[in-house]
């Protein structure tokens, strides 16, 4: 079981869903502290679900006020870079781009494959958390990177 | 004697920091990375926050200074703890990335910046500085 989480957990990085500040997460976990990394993530896609709520309200509403757009995709690429979450953190970059260039086009296809993939990680990071918990506690030092 | 943190940093009652942000994910790595070093720390939402919690005479070695936050953003919470004669440590962090708007929150009188997401590495870059 430990095996097939380790090759789950390298299948997130190699797939290009998570980059090294997961690894940074996991690294901040410990004996006092051994579900951080999945309360993270949890508080994660609470609060961030709150913004793609917004951004789906704003999209509805024309015309586009793109500052709006703009400064909610800031706040909700801030909290996907700080748990790692790579795909979804390029697909806000990309919106934040739209909203420069003003296309509300390039915006709502955007922001569709943003909560795909944003849905995707969830996913993941849902199968990946119970498999660790099935698995067990690990030993820092066999953390493999 | 004082406590070892994770990172071999001592828990002393000296060193303090507070983290500046209104970002819920933000606060909890911050806080968590600051345990790991040992070192005492609260949060607060916004920069107006901050100021009021200097102004009720709390003092911080360090400050983690988010740049966009509402009803205060950071800029203005440094300038006005600079104003009050804070002297703490202030590092500002953000994911802005324009030199423009760095130099901005800077020349507002932050000692340090760091782009997000904040790391262990980072972290112990701001610490150096206060410790010289």
């Amino acid at each position: 079981m430990r095996r097939q989480l380790q090759t789950m957990r390298k299948s997130l990085f190699d797939q290009g869903y998570l980059d090294e500040q997961f690894v940074q997460l996991e690294e901040l976990q410990d004996d006092a502290n051994p579900n951080f990394v999945e309360e993270v993530v949890t508080l994660y896609y609470r609060d961030s679900g709150r913004i793609i709520l917004n951004i789906e309200q704003a999209l509805e509403r024309k015309p586009f006020d793109f500052n709006k757009l703009d400064a909610y995709m800031h706040q909700f690429k801030g909290s996907s870079s700080s748990i790692g979450a790579k795909k979804v953190k390029a697909e806000s970059t990309l919106f934040r781009e739209y909203c420069r260039s003003r296309n509300g086009e390039g915006c709502m296809r955007t922001f569709q494959q943003l909560k795909k993939e944003y849905a995707t990680l969830r996913r993941k990071l849902e199968a990946y958390f119970q498999l660790a918990r099935q698995a067990g506690p690990v030993e820092t030092a066999c953390r493999p990177k | 004697m004082a406590a070892q943190g994770r990172h071999g940093g001592k828990k002393s009652n000296k060193m303090t920091a507070l983290v500046v942000d209104d970002n819920t994910v933000n606060r909890m790595i911050h806080h968590r990375l600051l345990d790991n070093l040992g070192i005492e720390n609260v949060a607060v939402v916004n920069g107006k926050e901050a100021v009021d919690i200097h102004c009720s005479g709390k003092t911080f070695d360090l400050i983690l200074m988010d740049m966009d936050m509402p009803v205060m953003n950071g800029i203005e919470a440094t300038r006005q703890l600079r104003e009050m004669g804070i002297r703490s440590m202030i590092a500002g962090v953000s994911t802005r990335s324009m030199e423009r708007e760095i130099r901005e929150f800077i020349e507002a009188g932050l000692d340090d910046y760091q782009e997000k997401p904040l790391t262990m590495s980072k972290l112990i870059s701001i610490i150096h500085k206060i410790n010289g």
